[in-house]
């Protein structure tokens, strides 16, 4: 199994940097505006933007959820392996509010899919989007597309694309690996 | 370890500790999802689960029909007292009617013990045991475990005395099994006629001392006298039953600690327990009706799992 780094920890700072900058472009001071972490890998990115956002550009009061989609993921009963969820963590109503969700890779959609849905359970939203920090552009199996992505990666099926943090493997990177 | 051990839910005797903390891990999500202003998610879209209450229920019922609906999955219910049973059919053959309506679970109460094992040897479907006979009702015991862990943070160590009809409750035996094998000490206490002879095999201590066994515990699980199982008396008044098995506010206040109150219901006030102890704070029969939900959940979710497309 061959290992490429696509993203060492020097390039993640400087995309989630542009990301912040994007995300405050678009959303000001983030009044009206919630994050949805999907869980678990989701919520990585989604923490580190929140740091961010709040010790480096000086928004305050930042509305950071978690979302699990376990139970709304449309390969239940239909995988080898079961499914196994992880806590959902929203303390507040996304009505009327912008939701911005966020998860690490975006290859078929479906998790996304199932979040859309898992979302409305929690109030009608303004709107949302949709921040990635890899977009697989050539594997989707559903009309999404995301708002802001971090990089655009030409993967194949064969291949993965694993996103490590700091935080539990002590190393920020984006590797592309050969099944 | 995500995976049941079992096929069915028959019982907590067949159950391992591992499948336990599953069901309680599982149950745990779907109480955060049962809080939700939205309390559904779509998981048993193409499920249905029929409901076969040959045996009258309430409580348990209405659980179980919330659970399936929370989970989207499509419900039948069965009610012995609207059946065709006493036409002379057999259960067979009133399962295998309802079940070539494409039924993917099935939902047992009978008044016979082992109703749910027989089933589950003869017909293709998930079976859940809602309580059969004098036998074992392991949802009622999940829940209640899951209660006492969540009140007290964990189950393992704690000192369980379960009270009053142990001989005809499928909640105490259910609830042996399941507080056990969860690393709990679990007494008995009521009146000897009603203490089966045989209890001791199970690991159980007996005490015929309400006074002694409140003092004993950390978790007070009070059942209801089933005057309707007695085929003889086995206690001369329910006067007297009220002053040796009865719990008050005074018998709580004068113990050292703060003891937890339980029960599975339906509760008959002022026999086995007053109403003020039934409402105080120390009491968590209301949550154990909420959790009840979660648990009915997470089984049925992980059973439903089982069955692959």
């Amino acid at each position: 199994m061959s290992k490429k780094i696509l993203l060492n920890s020097k390039d993640i700072e400087i995309i989630l940097h542009r990301l912040a900058c994007q995300l405050i472009e678009n959303h000001n001071d983030f009044s009206d505006t919630v994050l949805i972490g999907l869980q678990p890998r989701g919520s990585f990115l989604a923490n580190r933007l929140v740091q961010l956002l709040e010790n480096d550009y000086g928004i305050k009061e930042l509305k950071l959820g978690l979302l699990d989609i376990t139970f709304y993921r449309d390969d239940f009963r239909r995988r080898s392996e079961p499914l196994v969820a992880t806590s959902t963590e929203i303390n507040f109503l996304i009505e009327d509010k912008k939701v911005i969700i966020i998860d690490d890779v975006l290859y078929s959609g479906r998790s996304v899919r199932a979040a859309l849905t898992a979302i409305q359970s929690f109030g009608r939203p303004l709107n949302i989007e949709l921040l990635v920090l890899i977009d697989r552009r050539f594997s989707r199996h559903l009309p999404i597309q995301p708002n802001y992505r971090g990089r655009q990666v030409d993967a194949i099926n064969e291949e993965k694309v694993l996103v490590t943090w700091r935080e539990t493997h002590e190393i920020d990177a984006v590797y592309l690996e050969q099944k | 370890m995500d995976q049941l051990s079992v096929a069915h839910l028959l019982g907590i005797k067949y159950l391992k500790p591992s499948d336990i903390e599953l069901i309680f891990k599982t149950a745990d999500h779907f109480k955060e999802v049962i809080n939700r202003p939205i309390k559904k998610v779509p998981s048993l879209r193409d499920i249905t689960i029929a409901n076969l209450f040959f045996e009258n229920s309430t409580r348990t019922k209405l659980s179980f029909e919330l659970a399936e609906k929370r989970l989207s999955a499509d419900v039948i219910n069965f009610s012995a007292s609207q059946s065709s049973l006493k036409t002379g059919e057999t259960l067979i053959d009133t399962v295998n009617n309802i079940l070539s309506m494409k039924v993917d679970i099935v939902v047992m109460r009978h008044a016979h013990v082992g109703a749910g094992v027989f089933l589950s040897k003869h017909v293709n479907a998930k079976i859940i045991n809602a309580g059969d006979g004098t036998h074992e009702h392991p949802t009622q015991a999940l829940l209640d475990s899951y209660s006492i862990r969540e009140k007290l943070g964990t189950v393992k160590g704690k000192k369980i005395v379960i009270i009053g009809d142990i001989l005809h409750s499928r909640v105490a035996l259910s609830n042996i099994f399941a507080l056990q094998m969860q690393g709990a000490e679990v007494k008995v206490c009521g009146p000897t006629t009603l203490i089966p002879k045989y209890i001791r095999s199970l690991g159980v201590s007996v005490e015929t001392n309400l006074k002694k066994a409140l003092e004993w515990c950390d978790v007070a699980n009070v059942l209801r006298v089933q005057n309707e199982r007695m085929d003889i008396n086995y206690f001369p008044s329910t006067r007297e039953y009220t002053q040796l098995f009865g719990i008050n506010k005074e018998m709580l206040e004068n113990l050292e600690k703060k003891i937890v109150i339980m029960h599975p219901g339906p509760i008959n006030r002022g026999v086995e327990i007053t109403s003020d102890v039934a409402d105080s704070e120390q009491s968590i029969i209301l949550n154990q009706v909420e959790n009840g939900v979660a648990i009915r959940m997470a089984v049925i979710y992980l059973l439903a799992e089982q069955i692959k497309k």
